[in-house]
């Protein structure tokens, strides 16, 4: 009995064992590493030598100090909740505008997927093409109606606008996906029982849509927040964080100091990278104590 | 009996999954180890493949020296971080080209041995091409050639608009040719004015041609080569695109055939013939009239440190194959670079006289790293390609924009 019951033990813990390496290799190693980076202070000698001195703190008060970092961070805060709200209002109004089952709906819904299997190099290039103040297609278009020229990725004053802009438009699918899914998941008696009681479509969609897909609604958003926190390649392909530092975010100006010289800074680098990692740390567990909340 | 089974299972994936990691970590540091046959090769033109004559090039010099050669293309961003990680894990390549800012950088990491201590010749290379990978008087790698910056102008547009090129001789001249093409209804002048190193690369003619010094970035002759740039842009003789313009987009701007002037390298010689437009060649002016010094570009032939000493005398060989005089015209036209030497570079001139006003503009070109900066270069050229971004899109005046970029730049 006991040899079978250790058996089993052992058994389990043999299922768990490709998991617990596979997240210890990919997960916990990385993360240790840039920690490890970003609490010494690493130059390129001691980063080959592997000797770097322990410093503390130094890098993060290096990063926090410096001029760079109130406009990255104010960037990369505009950038998230600027493209996470549109994105959000505009997926759902999709969603429930799908939701109605016409003709050609499921052809329509499938072309908004478009954005996303495009790989990024390719909508970012298109979108800087586009966006392109002496050839691009939109000041063309802004030419025909007699509006003045604007310098898209130029001007200190729109280029982080344009980023926007762009992510949006890649975010909208996502978006609209999870939310149509959810919408599936409320039941169709719910409308009609409202639809008897003489409940017009705002109120169908304030009193019933919305808050049944509150659940459905905090994971969007929080995916979404996530994700959009990191955005790294929209950027540099559009304006690697220019024009000067006018559309730089903390991820963008992280791969600056890493990779973005000739001569590397490592530990600030991954500094930036851990202060963003934080955050996005924080916006989760918002998102678990919320949602407990919710439950009890 | 099931259970067993399922225990069996169990056991033998996670062998799999445990060996899979092994192997993976075991997998580097192993390579450069031993005295194998095999060398590695690392250069930074992903455009030539193993068929390319660059390719064969380099196969036939391992051949010569009797071993195998490896040979990977980098881009050549990358390149620079791929050899710190390399050495990180042991396994640098034998032999390695790099761009010439980046030398003093892998310098300052320790992982390239001299010139000297592997008895390569170098006397015959021009002081000012080889001063880019020279720290405190040793050498530390071959330059393969060198190539920098002109102006290309675009004939047609020139003589329509009754400007000639020879008057082309100082800022002021150049700024009225611009304006008067602007009159014609074409557009001036395009260059790359990008957050990167190629932005700084482009800024330098200007910033050395009004005779400003990297270490005082705020100096008033900084200040006037970027108001020269702001103005231009200001006044519409060149596009706001420019502070989006690589160097590639910026030729792409120029091929169209709308642009009178390009700021471009040796590297679009090829390209120029196929524009479809007669064009022509002038240095870039200094501030008051003569040649403005240009920055020097083109690559370093390292040899990586390794463990391994005993491999030095095949890399030799490579590096020598590569870069020796009778070898330089043949390395040098596969790669359209200005040789390095003198008499190579009269060969080069003898074979195609259009390379004349290149190989001047390569006499009077600096190395970026040269005069003792090193790897004080990249602290610097960041802070300036940021000024140059934020005076050309306005959100700075040119003094406050180098008068930040100073400050950082002292900072390191």
């Amino acid at each position: 009995m006991l040899t079978h019951h250790r058996r089993s033990q052992l058994t389990a813990l043999a299922f768990l064992a490709p998991l617990a390496a596979y997240l210890a290799a990919f997960y916990a190693y990385p993360l240790y590493r840039n920690l490890d980076l970003s609490l010494r202070d690493y130059t390129v000698r001691s980063f080959v030598a592997g000797d770097a001195p322990f410093s503390g703190w130094d890098n993060f008060r290096t990063v926090l100090d410096d001029p760079s970092f109130a406009p990255a961070m104010r960037h990369t805060m505009v950038f998230t909740f600027a493209s996470i709200a549109v994105q959000y209002a505009a997926g759902l109004a999709l969603a429930v505008f799908f939701n109605r089952r016409f003709p050609l709906a499921p052809t329509l819904r499938a072309l908004f997927l478009v954005p996303w299997l495009l790989p990024l190099i390719v909508s970012a290039s298109t979108w800087s093409w586009m966006f392109n103040s002496e050839s691009g297609v939109v000041n063309y278009a802004l030419h025909m109606v007699g509006v003045d020229p604007v310098g898209w990725l130029t001007s200190p004053h729109w280029a982080l606008t344009s980023v926007v802009i762009a992510n949006i438009w890649i975010g909208i699918p996502f978006n609209l996906v999870i939310l149509y899914s959810g919408l599936q998941n409320i039941p169709a008696e719910l409308y009609e029982a409202a639809a008897l009681d003489g409940a017009n479509a705002w109120q169908q969609f304030r009193r019933i849509t919305f808050p049944l897909l509150r659940p459905v609604s905090a994971i969007t958003l929080l995916l979404g927040l996530v994700y959009t926190l990191k955005v790294f390649d929209l950027i540099w392909i559009m304006t690697k964080g220019g024009p000067g530092d006018s559309s730089s975010t903390l991820a963008t100006w992280s791969y600056q100091l890493g990779f973005g010289t000739l001569l590397p800074k490592f530990g600030p680098g991954a500094a930036v990278g851990n202060i963003l990692i934080v955050i996005a740390l924080a916006f989760g567990l918002l998102h678990v104590r919320v949602q407990r909340r919710q439950e009890s | 009996m099931r259970s067993t089974r399922r225990t069996l299972t169990a056991a033998i994936a996670t062998a799999c999954a445990l060996a899979t990691v092994t192997a993976c970590g075991g997998g580097s540091g192993s390579s450069s180890s031993g005295s194998s046959s095999t060398y590695t090769f690392w250069d930074p033109y992903p455009q030539f493949d193993a068929s390319s004559d660059w390719g064969k090039r380099v196969t036939a010099c391992g051949t010569e020296a009797g071993v195998k050669v490896k040979r990977t293309a980098y881009d050549t961003t990358d390149l620079g971080n791929k050899a710190l990680l390399a050495a990180q894990q042991g396994n640098a390549p034998d032999v390695m080209m790099v761009d010439n800012p980046v030398v003093s950088t892998l310098v300052e990491a320790g992982i390239l041995t001299r010139t000297s201590d592997l008895g390569l010749d170098t006397a015959a290379i021009q002081k000012n091409i080889i001063g880019a990978g020279t720290l405190d008087g040793a050498a530390y790698g071959v330059p393969i050639g060198a190539n920098t910056l002109a102006l290309y102008y675009n004939k047609k547009l020139l003589s329509a608009a009754h400007i000639d090129p020879a008057g082309i001789k100082d800022w002021p001249s150049l700024t009225a040719a611009l304006k008067k093409i602007k009159a014609a209804g074409k557009k001036g002048i395009t260059f790359s004015a990008i957050n990167t190193e190629e932005g700084s690369f482009q800024f330098l003619p200007w910033f050395w041609g009004a005779g400003g010094d990297l270490t005082r970035l705020d100096s008033s002759k900084g200040v006037a080569a970027l108001t020269l740039w702001k103005q231009w842009v200001e006044e519409g003789y060149a596009p706001k695109d420019v502070l989006n313009n690589t160097q590639t987009t910026s030729w792409q701007e120029f091929a169209t055939g709308d642009y009178a002037f390009g700021e471009n390298g040796t590297w679009q010689l090829a390209n120029a013939e196929k524009a479809g437009f007669p064009y022509g060649i002038v240095s870039i002016p200094a501030q008051n009239g003569g040649s403005a010094p240009v920055p020097t570009g083109g690559e370093f032939v390292t040899v990586p440190v390794q463990k391994d000493t005993g491999r030095y005398d095949i890399s030799k060989k490579i590096v020598a194959c590569l870069t020796s005089a009778q070898n330089l015209l043949a390395s040098d036209t596969t790669l359209t670079y200005v040789a390095p030497t003198a008499a190579v570079q009269a060969q080069q001139v003898k074979a195609n006289p259009k390379l004349k006003p290149w190989v001047d503009a390569v006499a009077a070109a600096r190395g970026r790293t040269s005069g003792g900066l090193g790897t004080k270069y990249p602290t610097i050229s960041q802070p300036m390609w940021t000024a140059v971004q934020a005076a050309l899109s306005g959100s700075k005046s040119p003094t406050a924009a180098l008068s930040d970029a100073q400050t950082a730049a002292s900072k390191g």
